[in-house]
């Protein structure tokens, strides 16, 4: 679909291209981990501008001090943006070639849950803003690295094509429709922002994911221009389904209309629980496969324990079997684990592209 | 909502199966998804798409969709795909059918089921608005069925760009701005047309385009029509040739639309037709796979004139077919045509053709047969016999075969056995040998019930699988039942009931056997029992495992997970969540269903508009008793359709006979009923008799206040529904049908009694005799029904003639199945009215024992069981209503207008309380 629109910024889009045909590229960690150890409270996260109970910045008032705003990552990007851009500088500096915005909560239906949804355009726009800024940065210093802006489409806090109802297997507290108004208006905030490629992740509905792509498809036209769209879905647990019961190859068919960059799978396992079904995309994906698994499982304490040295051992194993194009961490990850995947995959070739065959008899 | 994981279907494999390091080319075939992956590779050869659940298709389904049987409907996409369905189509064109919702509300639906979800969904529509509809429900990779030409190359654009983006593949039907094309080069046109647009214009993969070049009928008498199917195989054979990668498809059953009616020439065309055009390059089909026969088994006289039909070899092959055709006119297909042919293969495979097709005429010979050949009598049994029924049990679990069919098998079977019972015991006399069983379960109808149709059944099929049953009967008190399971040594013991108090009746066995120290699994079914029920008043009370069995086709898996040490644990490990689970919920059940208080319930009463109504006097007050009233009156009233779900057909009479599924055993069902109904009639194996009675009445708050001809008064006591309804809608009590008693107006109140049950157990014992569970379960429920027809015959009279406040009623059977007349005549311990021991009151009003022979137990159950009482009410805005869940504040009242204790009025009402009573 839309894959006779021109690149939005060709030269980026070729840059990554060349990148990517040449080494195995690393994605960045986890944010909230990261995030964790500032330990703000309440009163970080309004910072100054929700400070007063209401937005400073808009004629919104109706979240006042009964609504508590900790927990919502996704609004440091407007109240301590110094914080989120340290954060990514931290990957940067560990090796990281692309970097997820702050933005995975930053639709109208997860903000809703604050009672921000008038914020999501901003949040994406700023949030994609921040990663520029980042990489530029990044990308001045190391020149012969480009670094690169994945704007991050989370998958909302509702579920499309799954029942929240045991009694009611065909209710749905979340439309097709809902949800593509919801991805467009994200989208076009981390284009706005400078976003290099978008990418629909951590997805556990593919309903919830097809209704993005179709988004991203819509805010394409829209613009006449597009940019790479990477995918990544979650294996929820060891029968090898998503949440909505899909298999890693059905997850795959769904979804490749959208003639996606790569295809990939993230969160919830840890990179040894993830290696057959990162493999089964690796059979049968015509496209780059990624994986940015968490640090293992986690413990009784609901923590990641997996060092970096043991992922990056797991990780490097799924590279030199020629698995993956690219390799990152999710929950529990910190720049220590992107270093050693960094170190763990260099010079190692990438998964080599299959030949599809040819569309003439 | 995580569905079980489940090996990935082998579709995918010649995908998966390439290592990377060799994989230098990824094949371009068609990849769509359910919750699996469903590739198309070159040798599945055809795919077959699933047709049943398409309105336009099936008028069973259709009918399904209008009246919101969504439930069943969902069934049917199950059974398609248990049938190998690779895809299913799902089409709800029609015109009182809001297409648009129906679409995804059914798409939904069957995504929380794991089962059907797991295949491709073909969204089926002529509506684009329906399409899209259905896309946005799907998280697979479907197909859209269909986009074309018909209206121009610019909506075909905007169709096919939307698909694409909504990720599915397309079927193209070839159909341009001047028609639909018939000819093979108007049909090579515009397919090569559209497939340029579609791979140039919108960059539309190749591989997901599947045209459909139309199949039109042949034979039709119209020359020009001849050809139609050498069209068709023509252009796929063209069109696979010339357009790389694309599929072709259609509806196989147009072509044979001319010889509708005539089963076997039109199974006979499509399977020549397939053989042609698939041969051409057709690889997929909307087609009924299970009913094709196979080219090579066809008749060769039949296959060449088909041939010559469908090839268009001559110019008379219509008139030729047409001839031939009369020979198989009213036959069901040629399966039958070869009915002794079975009879020469060697004697095991008898028995096992004997077993599946339930045919128990050389029983006994086959058997003798099988005997000499073996060592010992029980080889035979252990051998061929359960051979036999293990193919029985096989096929009935795939959905293959249905329950009469089995039942029939056991007939087989339990005349074998009972002919080698003696030199099976002179066998063990000499060498103290045992043959060895399943399992042993002892079975019984609890206290106080009456119904065993049901629980017979599942007796049936579990000696079908080798299971010991040792069946109680009827009214069996809780001692007896547990004393036969310690001297039977049982593994399992059965429950079944049907009226509401059995309910009680289980808790109290379950209690028992806890109290007693039993281990042994406890099973609970019948018609009134439910999962919830047994997960909130029956499985806490019994430590050791307790299994609600929803119908005897859940009976086997059941029995054996639970007899099995390697399944057990595993098992009642998932029951005991899921009951755990109900009870959570039951626990914090939400303010939705809060109940309103009495006072409140009462304020909104049905209003009888008593200014203005007169109610009518009845033409025979009193009593009127009919004594053996003639059966050939109600054979014509029979409502079938609950007919064929006591034989768990799922189905409405008489679609059900055509039914692409059940249909062929349904109509030999039907053919056994109506032979054993004239037997009925001719010989008088039932007698029927019915008591009916008027009384003048009067409504006091939720009693009405009869007055008997003596003077004397008695009360009926009535419950009142305390849903919280908006304005404008009462909550129902039956007594608000009967004027007040201060209106000044006199009312009057009916009651009856009718069985058609008396003599029964004559030819139960007959069929006993000659181990005829088939026949005797077959003469039960149609006693059953006879009763049914009988209430419903007596009703019309009594609304035209006895009482004869509609004298000119005219409604046909079907209306009156419907219950389209005025009035109506609940039964104690129906929903409307669910005391059963009001039962007391209209029996001693009516004198019924004494009138009509029905007695009743000591829960209030009617023996015969063929049998049907209650109420007459002649309010023209009366009608049925379910009474739901009452407080315990009118629990209280009705205790003291009833006179019990609340204990007591809690036992009686158990299922109807809100609350859990101390």
């Amino acid at each position: 679909m839309n894959n006779n629109l021109p690149w939005l910024n060709p030269e980026r889009t070729q840059l990554l291209l060349d990148a990517l045909a040449k080494r195995i590229l690393v994605i960045d960690g986890a944010m909230g981990t990261m995030l964790q150890s500032y330990k703000l409270e309440e009163d970080g996260y309004r910072g100054q501008r929700f400070a007063e109970g209401k937005d400073a910045h808009g004629q919104h008032e109706h979240h006042g001090p009964g609504c508590d705003l900790k927990g919502n990552n996704d609004l440091l990007s407007l109240t301590q943006p110094e914080i989120i851009k340290a954060v990514h500088m931290a990957y940067l500096d560990a090796g990281a070639d692309l970097i997820e915005t702050n933005t995975f909560n930053s639709t109208t239906i997860s903000q809703a849950d604050y009672h921000l949804e008038h914020l999501a355009y901003e949040l994406n726009r700023e949030g994609a803003r921040l990663a520029r800024e980042c990489c530029d940065a990044a990308e001045a210093k190391t020149p012969d690295q480009p670094r690169f802006v994945i704007g991050v489409l989370g998958p909302t806090s509702r579920t499309a094509s799954i029942s929240p109802d045991v009694n009611n297997p065909g209710f749905r507290n979340v439309t097709f429709e809902e949800l593509d108004t919801a991805y467009r208006d994200a989208t076009r905030g981390l284009l706005d922002g400078g976003a290099d490629v978008v990418m629909v992740e951590t997805i556990f509905d593919t309903l919830n994911a097809k209704a993005a792509l179709y988004a991203i498809g819509q805010e394409f036209a829209r613009r006449g221009a597009r940019v790479p769209i990477m995918i990544s879905g979650t294996i929820t647990d060891m029968s090898g389904r998503t949440l909505s019961g899909q298999t890693a190859e059905a997850f795959y068919y769904s979804l490749r209309h959208s003639q996606p960059l790569s295809i990939g799978l993230n969160c919830a396992l840890g990179a040894s629980e993830l290696r057959a079904y990162v493999d089964a995309l690796a059979q049968v994906s015509e496209c780059y496969v990624s994986t940015h698994p968490n640090a293992g499982l986690p413990n009784a304490f609901a923590e990641y324990d997996e060092t970096p040295e043991q992922m990056a051992a797991t990780v490097g194993e799924f590279a030199t079997s020629g698995l993956v194009n690219l390799v990152g961490g999710c929950c529990g990850t910190s720049p220590a684990h992107i270093r050693a995947i960094a170190q763990a995959v260099r010079g190692v070739a990438p998964r080599a592209l299959p030949k599809v065959e040819s569309q003439a008899a | 909502m995580k569905p079980p994981a489940r090996h990935s279907r082998e579709n995918g494999n010649d995908v998966k199966r390439r290592k990377h390091e060799n994989m230098t080319e990824l094949p371009r075939h068609t990849r769509l998804s359910g919750l699996e992956p469903f590739v198309i590779t070159p040798d599945l050869l055809f795919v077959n798409v699933g047709e049943r659940t398409n309105v336009t298709g099936s008028a069973a389904f259709k009918k399904l969709i209008k009246e919101d049987r969504y439930d069943e409907a969902v069934e049917v996409a199950r059974q398609q795909v248990e049938n190998g369905a690779q895809i299913i189509d799902v089409n709800m064109d029609e015109g009182l059918i809001d297409s648009e919702m129906a679409m995804a509300k059914f798409l939904n639906l069957i995504a929380a089921e794991p089962d059907i979800a797991r295949v491709p969904v073909m969204v089926d529509s002529s509506k684009w608005t329906v399409i899209e509809s259905g896309l946005r429900c799907l998280q697979g990779k479907g197909v859209v069925n269909s986009i074309s030409l018909k209206e121009g190359e610019e909506i075909f654009l905007e169709h096919a760009r939307k698909v694409l983006a909504y990720g599915a593949a397309v079927v193209v039907m070839a159909f341009d701005e001047t028609g639909q094309a018939d000819t093979k080069a108007r049909k090579v046109e515009i397919c090569a047309r559209a497939y340029k647009i579609l791979t140039e214009q919108v960059g539309f993969p190749p591989e997901d385009i599947i045209f459909d070049p139309n199949i039109f009928a042949i034979a039709t008498g119209i020359e020009e029509h001849n050809n139609y199917a050498v069209d068709f195989i023509e252009a796929t054979r063209e069109i696979k040739a010339t357009l790389p990668h694309c599929h072709v498809s259609g509806g196989v059953s147009n072509v044979s639309f001319s010889f509708r009616g005539n089963e076997t020439v039109r199974g006979a065309i499509h399977s020549v037709f397939l053989y042609h055009a698939i041969k051409a390059g057709m690889d997929m089909g909307i087609v009924n796979a299970g009913a094709l026969p196979i080219y090579d088994d066809l008749d060769a006289e039949l296959r060449e004139r088909v041939e010559d039909v469908v090839l268009n070899r001559r110019a008379d092959a219509t008139e030729r077919l047409l001839e031939l055709s009369e020979k198989y006119k009213g036959k069901k297909g040629a399966a039958e045509v070869e009915t002794q042919a079975w009879r020469d293969l060697p004697v095991r495979e008898r028995l096992s053709h004997a077993l599946v097709h339930g045919i128990d005429a050389y029983a006994e010979v086959d058997t003798e047969e099988a005997r000499l050949l073996s060592t010992r009598p029980l080889d035979v049994i252990e051998g061929p016999l359960m051979d036999g029924m293990n193919v029985v049990g096989d096929l009935f679990g795939a959905g293959k075969m249905f329950l009469p069919q089995v039942v029939k098998s056991a007939r087989v079977m339990k005349k074998a056995v009972a002919y080698l019972l003696p030199f099976i015991e002179a066998e063990k006399a000499r060498t103290g040998d045992v043959g060895k069983s399943n399992g042993k379960i002892i079975m019984a109808t609890v206290k106080g019930d009456v119904h065993d149709i049901g629980k017979n059944i599942v007796g049936v099929v579990l000696r079908c699988n080798n299971f010991d049953v040792v069946d109680l009967g009827v009214m069996v008190p809780a001692q007896k039942i547990l004393d036969a399971a310690k001297a039977e040594n049982a593994d399992m013991i059965g429950l079944s009931g049907l009226i509401t108090p059995s309910l009680e009746e289980m808790s109290h066995v379950a209690k028992e056997m806890q109290r007693q120290n039993f281990h042994v699994p406890l099973l609970i079914g019948g018609a009134t029992t439910s999962r919830a029920h047994t997960a909130l008043k029956i499985e806490p009370h019994y430590k050791s495992p307790t299994v609600w069995v929803k119908d005897a086709s859940r009976a086997v898996g059941v029995a054996q997970s639970l007899i099995s040490k390697d399944l057990v644990n595993e098992f009642m490990a998932k029951i005991r969540a899921e009951y755990a689970d109900i009870r959570e919920r039951h626990k914090d059940r939400g303010p939705a269903k809060r109940l309103v208080s009495l006072e409140h319930a009462r304020g909104q009463a049905f209003d009888g508009k008593w200014e203005t109504y007169t109610p009518s006097m009845p033409n025979r007050p009193g009593i009127t008793v009919l004594d053996d009233y003639p059966l050939a009156e109600l054979v014509e009233r029979i409502d079938w359709s609950p007919f064929f779900n006591t034989w768990e057909l799922a189905g409405h009479y008489p679609q059900i006979l055509d039914d692409a599924i059940v249909g062929k055993q349904a109509r030999e069902l039907f053919d056994d009923a109506q032979k054993m109904l004239r037997k009925i009639v001719a010989e008088k194996w039932l007698k029927a008799s019915a008591v009916i009675g008027f009384w003048p009445a009067a409504r006091v708050g939720d009693d009405v206040e009869l007055t008997l001809e003596s003077g004397k008064k008695t009360t009926l006591h009535f419950l009142r529904q305390q849903a919280d309804k908006p304005p404008g809608r009462p909550d129902f009590c039956l007594a608000d049908f009967v004027t007040p008693k201060d209106s000044g107006k006199q009312d009057w109140v009916g009651g009856f009694a009718v069985t058609s049950g008396i003599g029964i157990e004559d030819k139960l014992e007959e069929f006993g005799k000659s181990y005829d569970d088939y026949s005797s379960i077959l003469l039960k429920a149609l006693a059953d029904r006879l009763a049914e027809a009988f209430a419903e015959r007596l009703h019309e009279r009594v609304r035209k003639e006895f009482w004869g406040y509609a004298a000119d009623e005219t409604l046909a059977n079907d209306e009156l199945i419907a219950e389209k007349y005025r009035g109506v005549r609940p039964a104690p311990g129906y929903p409307a009215c669910p005391d059963h021991t009001e039962k007391g009151t209209l029996f001693a009003l009516l004198d019924a024992t004494r009138n009509t022979g029905i007695e009743l137990t000591e829960s209030f159950a009617m023996y015969p069981t063929a049998a049907v009482s209650g109420w007459y009410f002649s309010h023209p805005d009366s009608q049925y209503f379910v009474l739901g869940r009452v407080t315990k504040e009118q629990v209280e009242d009705y205790a003291k207008r009833k006179g019990w204790t609340l204990a007591e009025a809690e036992r009686w009402l158990a299922p109807n309380l809100d609350y859990d009573p101390e």
